[in-house]
């Protein structure tokens, strides 16, 4: 591939546009999509079609989000509504060949719906599906090109508006006027904490330094939470993107891509994805002709979830032990070899090319209050259809659980919805009917998170997921902080106390008072929220925690039980 | 595996890495997934071509989780649980395994042939609870299910 210039990269987008209208099968071959058999599903696809000579491209994209069906297929024929097959195996596999494509009769009832009738894209449409409006409720774009495109194609990339933003960038704007456009977009950080991105970029770019670095944070550590394996898998082309225009803005030649080892197909469509970038002149030196150079490295992270935190990752980043620094100096003074560094998380990232091409004013007309655009989750527990989720800010918690995932499996009743993981809280039922937004989140004591969303039905034991929760961070500590390695350890030895029937009135207090001290006092963000999923689990459900408190004590009255 | 062997991979991983900054964890992760672990010869030479102490080395390697100082058994069986898995049974699952194999997390049986652990989260919440045999997972597993993979395992190592 030859080294494009801007105006080069517009004839090349032009003339593989076409690539996109041709016939083809989409096998689903993410993480999830390859456990769960794609590789069968797509080898028998390959074989049949060969063996039938029919005339169809079969390729490999990424996750379209309806993880409990996979594998998935779909059939797309121009001038046709697009089929998607669930639970492909190697019998429907051959059925596809052979009914759908060579006689145009789809196999109805293996049909499952396809992301054109579960989200709109906002490629098609400037605006979600209005509230009260039927309609699809999601609302792709981070998720734009997941489950759409080869994400081992950079064409099929800049077919579909790729790198478009980052022409626009180069070819007039300044820094002022990319920061001004995501300011006037109101994205904030997707990480969790939400700080305003124009800002942190603001603040990077004008700190002094030799040098100046941005990070693209994957390591994504919250368990139960995978919407940035999905988009490092599904789209890597679209992180590169908003990290070269990152590098721009803030004046940066090297950028970082810190990934978790434990993704290891990740790693290898980033790889692969650099590559294509560096053929194309997209990155290296002079990108599109011009001025700018700019180039990115992998660096793998090794199971260590503290190292989402930002002092934890330079550190691990400069090949050290993942241990966090007190702030400030923040990384954007004083980050990675002491230089100002820029950290943002995938999603947000993605975020930047769609900005860019369509405007801030589009985004920022997008959700609700401070909370603007979209929000990804991985939803799932007991829930129906779990899966990936891209919502409009603002959409309810009960729209995301019973309306697009179909409620509980079993037809039994929600108890809560857990967000943020280790660092969020519990929703009861009674409040699914809140807006999503980083405010009215954090009123109800649990945070919007990375995008993890664990619904729970009345079997699930409050005690238990606390517990749970607690223990991950007890063995993700650090160590570095007294409140956080000795606070932590303190209260799941309480907790433990009371699950096991054992406690008394006073753990209750006890908890509460070093959860307290562990939410003031530690060093940085996994010491000070740690304690938040036992803190909201009390103010909601304390009577279960009453409840083994009183079995306790009818232990201790009758020694011969407790004695068991 | 001969000594030389070792020597050699050491000496190629520390010249592919030695040029560019703070690149001991990645030298680390190209030890590692070229021995399965990271044996404790290879580390004492990355450090001497690398120039870092070997202290350092180790006080690294003993803060991930993804690093391995023993050679894992032949099969090894990872757990997940992650809070969807938790929630969906993987405790019972862990529970069960432990009792047929007579090992716990991080553990390998006296013969090597099976290596247990519990890992946090790989990603597929959707295909919950999650249990991998090397490189293969198993979706939507009950404990009953993962005992029977781990006992065709063993009769096919009988055969």
């Amino acid at each position: 591939m030859p080294r494009f210039t801007a105006q080069e990269l517009d004839a090349h987008r032009a003339k593989v546009t076409q690539l996109l209208d041709k016939p083809s099968i989409k096998v689903g071959m993410s993480t999830c999509g390859v456990a769960a058999g794609a590789v069968l599903a797509f080898d028998t696809l390959v074989e049949e079609a060969k063996s039938k000579s029919a005339n169809i491209l079969i390729s490999r994209t990424g996750c379209a989000g309806m993880c409990s069906m996979e594998p998935l297929v779909e059939v797309c024929i121009p001038g046709q509504p697009a089929a998607m097959y669930g639970n492909v195996d190697a019998e429907l596999a051959r059925r596809i060949i052979n009914e759908h494509v060579l006689s145009s009769q789809p196999i109805v009832e293996r049909l499952v719906p396809s992301i054109e009738a579960l989200a709109v894209a906002y490629d098609k449409s400037d605006t979600p599906t209005p509230p009260g409006a039927s309609g699809p409720r999601q609302y792709r774009i981070v998720l734009r090109n997941c489950g759409v495109i080869d994400p081992e194609s950079i064409d099929e990339y800049i077919a579909r508006e790729g790198y478009q933003a980052l022409q626009k960038a180069l070819s007039g704007m300044t820094s002022e006027q990319i920061i001004e456009e995501l300011k006037v977009s109101g994205l904030r950080g997707r990480g969790g904490a939400g700080f305003p991105t124009w800002h942190k970029w603001q603040l990077t770019r004008d700190a002094q330094g030799d040098e100046h670095y941005i990070i693209c944070n994957g390591d994504e550590g919250d368990p139960g939470a995978y919407m940035d394996r999905s988009v490092l898998e599904g789209d890597p082309h679209s992180i590169i993107e908003g990290m070269i225009i990152g590098g721009y803005v803030i004046g940066a030649r090297q950028g970082v891509f810190y990934i978790r080892a434990e993704y290891p197909l990740a790693v290898q469509r980033i790889e692969k994805a650099i590559r294509q970038a560096r053929a194309a002149g997209l990155l290296g030196k002079n990108i599109l002709g011009t001025e700018f150079s700019f180039d990115l490295e992998i660096r793998l992270g090794a199971g260590a979830f503290v190292c989402g935190e930002e002092t934890a990752l330079i550190a691990s980043v400069e090949g050290k032990r993942g241990t966090p620094r007190p702030r400030p100096p923040f990384p954007s003074v004083k980050g990675l070899w002491n230089m100002p560094t820029m950290i943002n998380n995938v999603e947000t990232l993605a975020n930047i090319a769609p900005i860019l091409v369509r405007g801030g004013k589009w985004f920022g007309s997008i959700g609700i209050g401070k909370s603007t655009g979209t929000k990804v989750f991985a939803v799932t527990g007991k829930i129906k259809n779990s899966g990936l989720v891209e919502i409009p800010m603002g959409t309810t918690l009960r729209e995301v659980v019973n309306g697009i995932c179909g409620g509980i499996a079993s037809g039994r009743r929600v108890k809560a919805v857990q967000t943020g993981g280790p660092s969020g809280g519990l929703i009861p039922e009674q409040h699914l009917d809140t807006p999503v937004s980083y405010e009215h989140l954090q009123a109800l004591g649990s945070i919007m998170g990375s995008g993890g969303m664990i619904v729970m039905d009345d079997t699930d034991s409050v005690v238990e997921l606390s517990r749970f929760y607690l223990g991950f961070c007890v063995d993700e500590s650090c160590g570095k902080c007294a409140p956080c390695r000795i606070g932590g350890t303190q209260i799941l030895r309480t907790l433990n106390r009371i699950a096991d029937l054992k406690g008394t009135e006073r753990d209750i207090a006890t908890v509460r008072r070093i959860a307290h001290a562990m939410q003031k006092a530690s060093l940085c963000g996994l010491g000070q929220t740690a304690p938040n999923p036992i803190l909201s689990a009390l103010r909601y459900f304390e009577p279960e925690f009453m409840e083994r408190i009183a079995a306790a004590k009818t232990a201790r009255k009758e020694p011969g039980i407790a004695r068991k | 595996m001969t000594h030389t062997s070792v020597v050699d991979d050491v000496a190629v991983i520390a010249k592919r890495w030695n040029n560019t900054r703070g690149s001991l964890i990645m030298a680390l992760h190209d030890l590692q997934s070229r021995h399965g672990y990271v044996p404790r010869e290879s580390a004492m030479k990355l450090a001497k071509y690398m120039d870092v102490p070997l202290a350092r080395i180790y006080e690294v390697l003993t803060f991930y989780n993804y690093f391995k100082l023993k050679p894992p058994g032949k099969h090894v069986v990872s757990v997940c649980m992650g809070t969807a898995c938790y929630l969906k049974g993987a405790p019972g699952i862990y529970h069960d395994i432990t009792k047929h194999l007579g090992i716990k997390s991080g553990e390998t049986t006296p013969n090597g042939e099976f290596h247990l652990q519990i890992v946090r989260c790989i990603g597929c919440c959707g295909l919950a609870p999650v249990v991998t045999i090397n490189e293969q997972l198993l979706a939507k597993m009950n404990p009953h299910d993962a005992v029977e993979h781990i006992c065709q395992i063993k009769e096919g190592a009988e055969k």
